[in-house]
């Protein structure tokens, strides 16, 4: 689960890390409200979306008089942000952070993430702050530097050094203000269970001190039971509608843009599946992957959900019945074009256990428009010529 | 032979009176896999399906000489259960759950490390030795005996793979299934020296996919240790990026983790990868009668 910028920073401000001061804001009067608050005579008005880029997009702009906040606030509320991240339908825009402007002397980058070949977080950090990390990555990647930290001792002294002598931070008093600040950082990080932390820029002031000026954060699904005050920050209106609704039915799906439907249990087989669609020249129009337990009701739902995209032109079942009977799937297929109407090409492959049963009752029940198939490379060369209107 | 696990091995259950681990464990015993007891605390001194149920894996151990922890407890006491098996002795466990903490994982893998406990799993489907033992949820009936190993992060393309590799005339030795989480036990990197060394596997499939880079640390370990043919498939080439798909360690991180560049690595060091997941069984066909 992702949180908005200026949710982040609240989390932030919990812990002690740096931030300058800010005021979410729903709509224009708020926005002047909020900057009139905060006081001073220059305001940064920032787009809250669940994706980076924004400035770039023109979702991060700079007031100098409470008339341009209004301005901007405006022009701002409402749009549709579109970034390197949100994809080209982009996001609309329905919360603005107003802060205060900051006395920005340096840029920097400072994250916290897994490292899964260590399995550990590591904090990665870099001088060349507000670009994006991956292309530092691919170009100048000794700019990057990356300290592991062993949750069985948590961070030590040796850690901050390593990153400050990384930095070519020499300035003492700097120095500690960045230890404390990557500290208190990396305990946010394991006390709420993030997934991710990323501060870009985080920014160097005039006085030495350091300020997180951006904030993302993601937390790992798993493990927000134990962070209800983490939960009640999601943000419903950043989700994908129909990705949402498929997860309160124990789907797990995920729009694509190509034509060919697909509904397969087991993630692995999922993509699998969608691997062979486009290996025999179709595209596919989706990830779903019913689970371990598909019944007449889950694959009518996801019938329902794969036919709300109008470019499906075919559906391919594709189910491998271990514990769960084919026979069972088949007639839960059956029960399924009952309940939804099903107006494309189905095929249906199911093997495993009770194969030879199942194909027996899709074959009986005489379904115009289900294909039955034999196997993975057949349902999907099948599905490809169905969706090219062959049979 | 086998690895790991076979006939004689013993096996408890944690959460062996709970919904799941009364539904598997009766498969697996009907499979013929020495289940010797289970644990649940609080119904320590009871029996289920007919074996002795303890309190604690300590007293389990004592009483019944188990090496092999299956583990079916919740996701949130997970992570307590496996530690509470190494802490005890347990050789293997071998995690089912889903939607186990990371952080938990993080930690309970390192104490079992820590112990010398192998772990397998978590979200995987377990791990079978075709005729002999079967730890873990996959249907049994598919996995003929013979010999091919097999490894793979998902439960359905472990199926997949198996059914093709029989239908092909062949069969398995003993088949992994490792799980898709971000922290894992046992990988490629543990499991392929392993069939390397069994007699009685002659190749080995391996099933991958996006995200993280044991794939790659496998190819380079292959190319290093690993005499015998590997078949690999790496799932998810058509997958977006920056999306989780289904398993919680399937996602392209920026542009790291990608289906292509794993297949890339594999193929560089001689194995045969396939395009498709349907082209398993003739692959490994296509390797064994060289």
């Amino acid at each position: 689960m992702n949180i908005h910028e200026y949710q982040a920073k609240e989390i932030f401000a919990k812990y002690g890390v740096p931030t300058p001061r800010g005021i979410i804001a729903h709509s224009v009067e708020e926005a002047v409200e909020n900057a009139k608050k905060l006081g001073g005579n220059i305001w940064v008005v920032k787009a809250q979306i669940h994706a980076g880029g924004r400035g770039l997009g023109g979702g991060v702009k700079l007031a100098k008089s409470i008339e341009e906040v209004e301005k901007l606030a405006g022009e701002i509320l409402g749009m549709t942000l579109v970034t390197h991240q949100t994809g080209p339908e982009g996001k609309l825009v329905q919360k603005v952070y107003i802060e205060e402007g900051a006395d920005i002397q340096d840029e920097l980058y400072l994250s916290v993430v897994l490292d899964r070949a260590k399995e550990m977080p590591i904090i990665m950090a870099s001088t060349e702050g507000g670009m994006d990390i991956e292309t530092v990555a691919e170009e100048t990647p000794e700019k990057i530097i990356k300290v592991a930290v062993d949750p069985a001792i948590g961070f030590q002294g040796f850690h901050g050094r390593e990153l400050v002598f990384g930095l070519g931070i020499t300035d003492k008093n700097e120095q500690k203000n960045m230890i404390q600040f990557a500290s208190k950082l990396y305990k946010l990080y394991m006390d709420n269970d993030a997934e991710m932390i990323e501060i870009n820029p985080l920014i160097k002031t005039g006085a030495g001190e350091f300020l997180a000026l951006d904030g993302k954060m993601g937390f790992d699904d798993s493990a927000l039971f134990r962070h209800p005050d983490i939960e009640a920050m999601r943000d419903i209106s950043e989700e994908d509608p129909d990705e949402r609704e498929a997860s309160q039915y124990g789907l797990s799906y995920i729009a694509l843009d190509g034509e060919i439907g697909c509904m397969v249990n087991g993630a692995g087989l999922a993509m699998g599946t969608m691997d062979t669609i486009n290996y025999m020249g179709g595209t596919p129009a989706n990830f779903l992957d019913v689970g371990g337990t598909a019944n007449a009701q889950t694959v009518a739902k996801g019938f329902e959900i794969i036919l709300k995209n109008p470019n499906v032109k075919a559906i391919f079942v594709n189910i491998f019945g271990g514990i769960v009977r084919c026979d069972r799937i088949a007639n839960g297929i059956l029960e399924a074009t009952k309940m939804v109407d099903v107006n494309v090409p189905v095929v249906v492959r199911l093997d495993g256990t009770n194969a030879p049963e199942a194909a027996e009752i899709l074959r009986n029940a005489n379904i115009e428009n289900i294909i039955t198939a034999t196997d993975l490379g057949d349902g999907a060369k099948k599905a490809v010529e169905a969706a090219k209107g062959g049979k | 032979m086998s690895i790991l696990v076979n006939k004689d091995t013993k096996v408890i259950v944690q959460g062996f009176t709970g919904s799941e681990g009364t539904f598997h464990s009766t498969q697996c015993l009907d499979y013929g896999t020495q289940i010797v007891g289970g644990v649940t605390p609080g119904k320590g001194g009871q029996e289920h399906l007919g074996k002795p149920v303890f309190n604690t894996v300590k007293e389990a151990v004592k009483a019944t000489g188990a090496t092999v922890s299956m583990v079916f407890v919740p996701p949130r006491f997970v992570a307590d259960a496996v530690m509470e098996a190494a802490d005890a002795g347990i050789e293997l466990a071998v995690i089912i759950t889903e939607g186990a903490p990371v952080k938990d994982m993080q930690m309970a893998k390192a104490y079992a490390v820590k112990n010398g406990m192998k772990t397998i799993g978590p979200n995987c489907p377990g791990i079978i030795t075709a005729g002999e033992c079967k730890i873990g949820i996959m249907p049994g009936m598919i996995f003929k005996k013979g010999n091919v190993g097999l490894i793979s992060k998902s439960g359905t393309l472990t199926y997949e793979g198996a059914n093709q590799v029989v239908n092909e005339g062949y069969g398995i030795s003993t088949a992994v299934g490792i799980g898709g989480d971000p922290i894992i036990g046992l990988s490629y990197k543990q499991l392929l020296p392993m069939f390397e060394a069994d007699p009685e596997t002659e190749a080995i499939v391996m099933i991958g996919e996006i995200g993280g880079d044991l794939e790659i640390q496998a190819a380079k370990l292959i190319k290093e240790q690993i005499t015998k043919p590997v078949v690999a498939f790496i799932a998810g080439q058509t997958a977006p990026k920056g999306k989780r798909m289904g398993h919680a360690g399937a996602i392209i991180s920026g542009s790291a983790g990608t289906a292509k560049e794993k297949m890339d690595a594999l193929e560089a060091v001689g194995v045969k990868v396939v395009v498709s997941p349907a082209e398993i069984g003739k692959a490994v066909k296509e390797v064994l009668s060289k």
